[in-house]
């Protein structure tokens, strides 16, 4: 344990704003994909940093809890580095890399390769919590098209896309159907995350701290993304891809810089960060 | 319209001024000076300086200063200084890739040729007061030089030649990611909106500049609506660096390019999702968009970019970012300099009674009308009932 700062509450939120936040959770997990206002406290993070993920895990973490944050996949991200310090400095509490070993992972644009336990919960931050956004900006507009299941608008946008671009030109962010009733906004992971979202064992919180809102998808969840029979929803899998670390197939891959000797080289590697590594250590192990 | 001042106004103006001048120092501390509001508000100067549009780092401190800290006044008073000065002539371009960087990020790609650099970021800090800055001494003044020097030896290590770095957008050019400059106007010298009238449409520079010596708020306030739900903008992140850039001009005889002193400015490219349709014969690419502002800004030029991109994927029609008032032109142009829109609103304290009596007398005539009628009404009602 190191040393919490004595001038504020364990997890720095007053107890009264978790409990409030607790109750929001509490609500959209007994209605899948539906949006719940909160009202969002300020913190000492940007709005847009990850303000809403980071009031769900506050609300969430106890002492003994082992805490996992990443970015773009990343444990090692500048911004899940922040949001870990403030964390810890206010909780004490034990993190790691390691996404097994973590009771809740924090995670911004990307759930990991490894698949996840019912004993885990993963907090997503949001930045847009509405899906609607794109075809109706109006929030009262927006809420009572939710309420009426009027979704029309937004197959419509589907529709025109694939007449305009010839696909559905949606590359993050996609829009799936939660539980057949409510559309929903999955953050802007890829959509090689998407179809880990459906009938998952373990409970994905998503946290919208600027929109003020909390939504969430409960083990064993029909999560379906939109899509027309002869457009039929496709991730970014490409077949041949290959981590240029780990060698990994079947990953969801980001283009970087690498440094060499003769001047450097674009590659392709593995945004889960602490898996990528995780499979180099065995295979080394292994040799 | 010419206002006729209040009975007594020229002695109520002169005393009003010297209230002012009075408050400012009412509190009885130390008058501030000049260099230390220059080294100490970095961000306030740098913020008079590009609303204001001239790069006087002293000049705009004094502004500050004499503007109690209001932001737009101090830009106010440089601008009202800078048209004083002639325009001697107009420096050669200078380019973001001549930079020295302090800081150069990317939020495209993980890692970036010459690396990503931090620097001296803000976006980081936990917002906790400090307790221990209010009552600092000149030992942390000291402290401060020795760790800075300490924090630029190892920071030193990580670039090539000097802080100068390859751009992020010169590789996706290359690659053919986004699209390229467009091709410059036949015009030898950019446009000025301080010497040619605004009209619309106008050219990119003149949307460039008039973006530059916006107000901060207004931008960020219309870049916002643009990528929130008013507009479809989804900007990445190319490159934001913040250094210092040398400014030359051709020497006036000779021709030959001289050095006469350098800016600590901050730019930023953004790409955007929606793909370019100059030319149905090219494969679409990402559009991109520009920020450049005086001092480290990075507010103001992400929101620049922001909007440029937005205003360039409008003009072109592309698929995305056609709707909201950010991808109006004349709108986000016409409503973001924070001079002018300072000025009008304020203008409601002017004296108005002359008007206001004329919308008098309108009001009196629409009440005679409903009068009128209503009586109509009531007569024929009367008329019914019997």
């Amino acid at each position: 344990m190191m040393n919490i700062d004595p001038l504020y509450n364990f997890a720095l939120l007053d107890e009264d704003a978790k409990r409030a936040i607790r109750r929001s959770l509490l609500k959209a997990v007994a209605l899948p994909g539906h949006l719940v206002p909160f009202a969002s406290r300020d913190l000492p993070i940007a709005r847009g940093w990850g303000t809403g993920g980071l009031q769900i895990t506050l609300a969430l973490i106890t002492p003994n809890d082992t805490l996992k944050v990443i970015d773009q996949g990343d444990d090692e991200s500048v911004n899940a580095v922040n949001l870990r310090r403030l964390i810890t400095r206010t909780t004490g509490i034990a993190t790691t890399v390691d996404t097994a070993a973590a009771a809740v992972i924090q995670t911004r644009h990307r759930i990991p390769e490894e698949p996840l336990r019912d004993d885990q919960i993963l907090v997503l931050q949001v930045p847009m919590a509405d899906p609607l956004r794109w075809v109706e900006p109006n929030l009262e507009r927006a809420t009572v098209m939710h309420s009426e299941a009027d979704y029309g608008k937004m197959w419509v946008y589907l529709y025109e896309s694939v007449m305009r671009a010839g696909d559905l030109r949606i590359a993050s962010q996609y829009p799936v159907m939660v539980n057949r009733r409510y559309l929903m906004d999955t953050t802007p992971i890829p959509r090689w995350d998407v179809p880990k979202l459906h009938m998952a064992e373990t409970l994905y919180l998503f946290g919208a701290g600027r929109e003020k809102r909390i939504y969430a998808i409960p083990p064993y969840t029909l999560v379906e993304p939109l899509q027309f029979e002869d457009y039929p929803f496709r991730t970014e899998y490409r077949p041949g891809q290959r981590c240029a670390r780990c060698g990994a197939e079947n990953t969801f891959l980001t283009t970087h810089f690498v440094a060499d000797a003769h001047g450097g080289r674009w590659q392709a590697t593995c945004s889960d960060a602490s898996y990528c590594t995780r499979r180099r250590t065995q295979a080394e192990a292994a040799v | 319209m010419g206002y006729v001042a209040v009975r007594g106004g020229a002695e109520a103006v002169a005393r009003a001024e010297e209230l002012v001048e009075c408050l400012r120092l009412m509190g009885g501390g130390t008058p501030l000076h000049v260099p230390q509001i220059r080294d100490q508000l970095r961000h306030a100067v740098s913020r008079a300086m590009h609303e204001g549009a001239l790069y006087a780092p002293l000049l705009a401190a004094l502004a500050v200063k004499q503007a109690e800290g209001d932001s737009i006044e101090a830009a106010f008073l440089l601008r009202a200084y800078r048209t004083t000065l002639p325009r001697v002539m107009a420096s050669l371009p200078v380019s973001g890739r001549d930079m020295m960087c302090l800081r150069r990020i990317s939020a495209s790609f993980k890692d970036i040729p010459g690396g990503q650099m931090l620097g001296p970021a803000a976006d980081y800090l936990i917002r906790l007061l400090q307790p221990a800055l209010a009552d600092e001494d000149m030992s942390a003044v000291v402290r401060a030089a020795e760790r800075y020097k300490a924090l630029i030896d190892i920071g030193g290590q990580r670039s090539g030649e000097v802080g100068r770095f390859p751009k992020v957008a010169d590789y996706m050019r290359q690659e053919r990611m986004i699209v390229d400059p467009p091709p410059d106007p036949a015009r030898e010298a950019p446009f000025d909106i301080t010497r040619e009238p605004l009209t619309f449409p106008c050219p990119r520079s003149a949307r460039l500049q008039a973006m530059a010596q916006a107000d901060t708020g207004s931008l960020m306030s219309l870049a916002y609506s643009s990528v929130r739900g008013y507009g479809d903008a989804h900007p990445t992140l190319v490159e934001l660096r913040y250094g210092y850039l040398p400014v030359q001009v051709a020497h006036p005889l000779t021709g030959e390019p001289i050095t006469i002193g350098e800016i600590e400015a901050t730019e930023a490219e953004v790409a955007s999702k929606a793909h370019s349709v100059v030319n149905s014969a090219e494969p679409p690419r990402f559009n991109v968009g520009y920020g450049f502002a005086f001092g480290q800004s990075e507010l103001k030029v992400m929101s620049m970019a922001i909007l440029d991109s937005v205003l360039t994927q409008a003009r072109i029609g592309s698929l995305s970012g056609e709707s909201g008032p950010a991808a109006d032109e004349e709108f986000v142009l016409l409503h973001s300099d924070g001079i002018e829109a300072s000025g009008f609103v304020a203008h409601f304290k002017l004296p108005h009674y002359v008007t206001f009596e004329a919308d008098l007398r309108v009001l009196d005539r629409a009440r005679a009308h409903h009068a009128t009628r209503l009586g109509h009404l009531v007569d024929q009602a009367l008329e019914e009932q019997e």
